[in-house]
């Protein structure tokens, strides 16, 4: 029958249409058209819910019952592992690059900020997810604070974990970075931040994968663009892995 | 006049790559976390109702684990997807291929017709006619009304960058992780679809033919704006029509 060698033809031409795939997804131009369609989700998703639309918040009887820990679960520095057991008194966070007024802060100085609670869905890319209730100050109150200058257009998290051999970074743009929800957390549930979950200072970007929520901070710096910062793709997974720099979709 | 409007043409090839690109990359995703849940949250595989099989390389795209580039693929794809979802529902309601070919009445449900519509579809039956008959209008009513924009719903919902746009949804939808099991789901019951869809049209090459050309739509059909070409099934398009 005619039939049997046309449907291996359909077979070969998927098979074929499959192996294409990967070539055009590794090509110069696949590259252009993927960051053009990640961009279009990005622009579509603020105007479909403003630039500063909240997620939504749970009540407390919706949390998830524990908080998984994912990526790095910890770091092996002996400084680490030495505030770790005594609670972070030599912990700083650092408020610098294109700002007017460079700022060291302790856990006691963020712990004195006005605070914000929120009760958040954690949205993992491997698609899991997690409820928890964070407490922190606003990235807004700090970034004011320090007085970010006209010229910054990104907001760089640095970190204190590394995996693969290379330093954990993050990065978002300014309409994230002053969103309310953008917060510095330093309690999960009422209690200080689990070593597994990022202690003593991680970012909660609720608009995005976890992965562009990055733990264990040491410092925040607003740059204008992403050169001789890591591999300049914005972020640790982003430059080994080439995910996605826009994590809302 | 033509039996496939050449709106229903290009979106059917446009759709049915970013269809095949969609399923492929997303069983690539899957393979990332292969548990489902219902209600908001889930992580722990011991709370899942599905726990998924790892879908192999031949079926994924690309065809290794990659989450990053499975990831490139599906944000692609579901542009023109989703646009095109949009667009063949505005030119189906606007040329009248809705009111003709896929609304149902009360009769289509009936046992009867569906015995019709197969004895219609015999391979001794008559040649490629035009008119759905019971059976083709729920499958594809069911296509086009629920399971394709099912896709694109849960596709939304599942995006913590759209949430803000629309938390209702996701609450409609029982929480994110119940989003995500229907998308996997409908992503299923189209691929069901797809093989029934493919079995069928290379039972008949001139099917697949006409969805490139267009076809022709047997002679009455020009003289009058609505056609009813077809005795055959319980089709008459005027008083379908409210």
């Amino acid at each position: 029958m005619v039939e049997i060698p046309r449907r291996s033809l359909l077979a070969g031409m998927a098979a074929l249409g499959a192996g294409a795939c990967a070539k055009i997804g590794e090509s110069e131009a696949g590259r252009s058209a993927v960051a053009t369609a990640d961009g279009w989700h990005r622009a579509a998703h603020r105007a479909l819910a403003g630039k500063q639309g909240l997620v939504k918040e749970y009540a407390p009887s919706e949390r998830s019952p524990t908080f998984k820990g994912n990526g790095s679960l910890t770091v092996e520095t002996p400084f680490y592992q030495d505030q770790l057991a005594r609670g972070f008194p030599d912990w700083r966070l650092t408020v610098g690059g294109l700002v007017e007024q460079p700022l060291s802060l302790t856990m006691a100085d963020i712990r004195a900020l006005p605070q914000r609670t929120q009760i958040t869905r954690h949205d993992c890319v491997e698609g899991w997810s997690a409820i928890g209730e964070w407490t922190g100050p606003q990235l807004s109150a700090l970034l004011d604070a320090a007085k970010v200058r006209e010229e910054a257009k990104f907001i760089v998290f640095r970190c204190a974990d590394t995996l693969y051999g290379r330093s954990y970074y993050e990065s978002v743009d300014m309409v994230d970075a002053y969103h309310p929800q953008s917060i510095v957390a330093h309690s999960l549930n009422g209690e200080p931040l689990p070593e597994k979950n990022g202690a003593p200072l991680r970012m909660r970007l609720e608009r995005h994968l976890g992965y562009k929520h990055p733990k264990y901070l040491t410092g925040i710096e607003a740059v204008a663009s992403f050169a001789g910062i890591g591999d300049g793709k914005g972020g640790f997974w982003e430059d080994l892995a080439g995910y996605q720099w826009y994590g809302g979709i | 006049m033509a039996k496939h409007a050449l709106s229903t043409r290009l979106w059917h090839w446009v759709n049915a790559a970013a269809i095949i690109v969609l399923f492929m990359s997303g069983l690539n995703i899957s393979n990332a976390h292969r548990y489902l849940y219902w209600g908001d949250y889930g992580f722990d595989p011991k709370d899942a109702w599905l726990s998924v099989i790892r879908f192999p390389g031949w079926a994924t795209i690309p065809q290794h684990y990659n989450l990053a580039m499975a990831r490139d693929w599906h944000i692609l794809a579901a542009w023109p997807f989703g646009v095109g979802l949009l667009f063949i529902w505005i030119a189906m309601l606007a040329n009248g291929h809705f009111r003709r070919d896929l609304a149902t009445r009360p009769s289509d449900w009936t046992p009867a017709a569906v015995i019709a519509s197969v004895k219609a579809h015999s391979p001794s039956g008559e040649p490629a006619h035009h008119g759905y008959n019971a059976v083709q209008k729920i499958l594809y009513g069911g296509v086009f009304g629920v399971l394709l924009p099912m896709m694109v719903l849960t596709g939304l919902s599942i995006s913590p960058g759209f949430e803000p746009a629309a938390p209702w949804l996701i609450d409609m939808l029982g929480g994110r992780q119940s989003a995500r099991s229907l998308h996997f789901l409908a992503a299923w019951g189209i691929f069901g679809f797809f093989v029934i869809h493919i079995g069928l049209a290379l039972t008949d090459w001139r099917l697949i033919l006409e969805m490139f050309t267009g076809g022709r739509r047997e002679a009455a059909a020009s003289v009058a704006p609505t056609p009813t070409p077809e005795p055959a099934p319980p089709v008459e398009g005027a008083i379908d029509h409210g």
